[in-house]
């Protein structure tokens, strides 16, 4: 188990610096450059300037110079938010974008169980085919549209909660709600399948022979062993409502890392850009690798042929 | 886990993700009445003064500071923190009076606060990307260059209510400059104080404009609240007014249709929605675009070929069916509402005439192709920034030409950075640029035009036109000069030097009872001194 756990950290690592490294020359082709004011600016004020911000070092000597702050954990000083690092200016961001992602995923979670478990429960029956169709729907529908939507009907038509903004608990409703459709889509599924294979499983009729009330088979279990594969979609879902709270964020003019991510490109702060893409990294692995050390800890089999390799 | 250890979590995290939505928190709707909601895309790099470049930033920067004068509703230079100012005769030395204007921490606003805040915008050590805009203060761009001292610069405190500026060169729109961010007081203790965080919250700077900034809630909002140190602040009657960053256009719509915000930006995506809607505001701007057509080599020296190609493009349809955002078509190069003297704008001394006359066209053509021992079908090379706009234009033009005057035409939509190094580097034929002015002034048009500038990328040249322009850099008679650079711009555009397109124009909403904000033309912001809202 801990040589497993340490190999899976190791390729963690090498991931990482990967992305980084290929992420540091490709925001280079960025067109353009920080500088707000390009066309107009006299060429020695450019030099002199492009000097302060340590563009005019030869790219590898930049990016060693890069690579030696990012391991003591600097992601260097903003290069369009004039004296503000990137350090401040991602924990200035993930207040907004933790709230909506947590929320995403809990609201996913919870209506993607109770939509799996009926219909695994109410197999064949209207219940069923309304949680297919759910599914379905989660799935097939990008989160930017669904959130323009929302903004548009539930903001703007009807009224009901503000189209965008941030401010009290209203204004995260929407985002919440548009992250959490594809959690729901993929949970429901999940343990509708799983559960649809365990209820008929010996365990449970010997469950149901000895008397158990229904409530306390399905809780105890059957839902028990049907969450085990589910943990496993946790990584991707993970992804998708990071990918999607860069659209989202933006829709609802969520002050997130997201919205951060796009404005930083838009205005070519190069160490904006590859922080913020470092930072969604290591979340993105970090969760990865959470699920798979938390897959070896539930089933056995896993943890036995990893460490075979 | 149990089913009570079940509910007991998810109560938990309920109860957790509330507590940190809360920490989030922001406004609440109470104080919006009395508040007046403007958006932009993105949030101010910084709110330094010396180093601002941006239309963000010199909206809040106007509204929270003062300069020497403030611009009056008429766009014209009127008294601010200076209440008076004499000139000399050669029109080089201007000896400006402060009144006892306070600060929001309540010190005096002196003299040496302006000598402090220009001489660090051009300090090299600062960077400032827009310190070449005190170009006309003596000896200003040495010593942002590094080839003067700070004690050369034509700006000194003769004591603390007295304040000398001597320029290089007679400059009819300095006065106007002095409204300008980049000329705004600054506080030598509260910079110092702050050092590299100057300016980044709204604690760490100080006022001395009709509001002061009291909270600064990143990649969120800038709020501005009445500063009751102003020296006029009777006649400020908005008590509250925010700046709120939004990126994308349909939320700020979607805002705007739900009374939240009271004033957007939109662009052409949304222009027919709105067109009939009497919220539609357009914003006015120096903005002229043209083509430039390369003259160093090829047919294009031909003037009929040139004039040829101005007479086939219809640029009525190019602004109202292309662009949609309020631009006007353009016979000239100076953009209506640069200033000329008195009350006059540049454009009643020179009138201008937009024709499109494809029949015209194609004989001019004809016949040019047959001096230059040329036949039809001439290939044409198009460039241009690949930006959408900027491709639809393009498009449009290209449309006009082949139709017209029966050519082939390559469009060639580059990167920014790739247009630059073409135009400069004389690869292109037509160019697809415009220019935006840095000051109401004909010249900030005209002198890139002259021989040997490098905005004039297809080296046209003329030396009536250049003698006329180093004239009026030097005249200080300031009724000849406007003469002269009038003169000036016909023989650029009598010669074709270039192809004017369009004035261009944005598009916003704005609320009906927003009233008395007045909308800057020259740099694109709304000063908010003398604006208040009438039944919001």
């Amino acid at each position: 188990m801990v040589k497993y756990t340490l190999k899976r950290f190791g390729l963690m690592l090498l991931t990482l610096f990967i992305i980084t490294t290929v992420t540091f020359f490709l925001v280079r082709m960025l067109p353009g450059t920080p500088l707000a004011n390009e066309e107009k600016l006299p060429a020695e004020i450019r030099e002199q300037i492009l000097q302060q911000y340590g563009l005019k070092d030869p790219l590898y000597i930049q990016y060693f110079k890069f690579m030696g702050h990012l391991v003591q954990g600097d992601l260097g000083m903003s290069l369009s938010q004039n004296g503000r690092s990137v350090n401040e200016l991602l924990s200035d961001r993930i207040g907004p974008s933790a709230i909506i992602g947590f929320q995403g995923i809990l609201i996913g979670i919870v209506i993607g169980l109770l939509l799996g478990i009926a219909a695994a429960l109410k197999r064949g029956t209207w219940v069923d085919s309304l949680a297919s169709a759910t599914a379905v729907f989660g799935v097939s529908i990008p989160n930017f549209v669904l959130a323009g939507l929302l903004s548009y009907w539930i903001g703007v038509k009807f009224g009901w909660l503000p189209p965008a903004l941030w401010g009290g608990y209203e204004y995260t409703i929407l985002p919440s709600l548009s992250l959490s459709v594809y959690v729901i889509a993929q949970v429901s599924r999940y343990i509708r399948t799983e559960m649809v294979e365990v209820l008929d499983q010996d365990y449970i009729r010997t469950a149901k022979a000895k008397g158990l009330a229904w409530r306390k088979i399905i809780t105890g279990h059957a839902l028990r062993n049907a969450m085990i594969p589910a943990v496993t979609v946790l990584g991707p879902l993970t992804v998708n409502i990071l990918t999607g709270s860069l659209v989202v964020e933006n829709i609802f003019g969520v002050p997130g890392i997201g919205n951060l991510f796009v404005e930083s490109i838009m205005v070519n702060d190069y160490t904006t850009v590859l922080g913020t893409t470092i930072f969604y990294s290591i979340l993105f692995l970090g969760v990865t690798f959470i699920v798979d050390v938390l897959y070896g800890v539930i089933d056995p089999r896993i943890r036995i042929s990893g460490a075979k390799e | 886990m149990s089913k009570k250890k079940w509910s007991l979590f998810t109560a938990i995290i309920l109860v957790l993700s509330m507590v940190l939505a809360a920490c989030g928190g922001g406004g609440t709707d109470e104080a919006s009445k009395n508040t007046l909601v403007l958006t932009d895309k993105s949030e101010p790099p910084n709110l330094d003064s010396a180093k601002s470049t941006d239309q963000v930033s010199f909206q809040i920067l106007t509204n929270s500071l003062e300069g020497l004068m403030r611009l009056d509703k008429n766009l014209k230079p009127a008294p601010g923190i200076a209440k008076s100012y004499e000139v000399s005769s050669d029109k080089l030395t201007y000896t400006f009076h402060l009144r006892d204007a306070k600060w929001s921490d309540g010190k005096a606003v002196t003299a040496n606060d302006f000598e402090y805040a220009w001489k660090r915008a051009l300090d090299p050590k600062t960077a400032s990307e827009y310190a070449y805009i005190l170009e006309p203060v003596k000896n200003a761009m040495e010593y942002n260059a590094g080839k003067a001292k700070a004690e050369d610069v034509g700006v000194k405190a003769l004591d603390a209510k007295t304040l000398q500026v001597t320029l290089k060169a007679p400059s009819p729109y300095f006065l106007e400059l002095t409204t300008f961010s980049t000329f705004m007081p600054q506080r030598e203790d509260i910079v110092k104080k702050y050092g590299d965080k100057f300016a980044l919250e709204a604690q760490n700077m100080v006022y001395d404009g009709p509001f002061s900034i009291d909270k600064w809630e990143h990649g969120v909002s800038v709020h501005l609240t009445k500063n009751s140190n102003y020296w006029d602040a009777k006649n400020v009657k908005l008590a509250n007014a925010e700046v709120k960053f939004l990126n994308e256009e349909s939320t700020r719509v979607n805002l705007y249709k739900t009374n939240k915000i009271d004033f957007t930006e939109i662009t052409k995506d949304f222009a027919d929605a709105f067109k009939s809607n009497p919220e539609r505001f357009v914003l006015k701007e120096s903005s002229a675009w043209y083509l430039e057509l390369n003259q160093r080599e090829g047919f294009l020296k031909n003037k009929k070929l040139r004039q040829a190609i101005e007479l086939a493009i219809d640029k009525k349809t190019l602004t109202d069916a292309v662009l949609k955002t309020g631009s006007t078509p353009a016979g000239a190069l100076v953009p209506p509402d640069i200033h000329a003297t008195g009350d006059k704008k540049f454009r009643d001394i020179s009138k201008e005439q937009v024709t499109y006359d494809p029949k015209k066209a194609k004989q001019l053509w004809e016949e040019g192709l047959k001096e230059e021992g040329l036949k039809n079908p001439v290939k044409i090379d198009l460039l241009g920034d690949n930006t959408t706009n900027a491709k639809d234009q393009m498009d449009f033009i290209s449309d006009q030409l082949e139709k017209n005057l029966g050519v082939n035409v390559t469009v060639s939509a580059v990167t920014f950075k790739e247009r630059l190094q073409r135009g400069k580097d004389g690869n292109f034929q037509l160019l697809l640029s415009g220019w935006g002015a840095d000051y109401n002034d004909a010249m900030s048009y005209l002198d890139i035009f002259t021989t040997g500038q490098s905005y004039n990328r297809g080296k046209w040249s003329n030396a009536e036109y250049d003698a006329l322009i180093q004239k009026s850099k030097n005249n200080p008679n300031f009724e000849a000069r406007i003469q002269d650079l009038a003169k000036a711009e016909k023989i650029l555009i009598d010669d074709q030097g270039i192809a004017p397109l369009y004035y261009r124009t944005r598009l916003s909403l704005l609320k009906p009872y927003v009233k008395g904000a007045v909308w800057n033309t020259t740099w694109g912001f709304f000063d908010l001194k003398g604006a208040y809202l009438d039944g919001k």
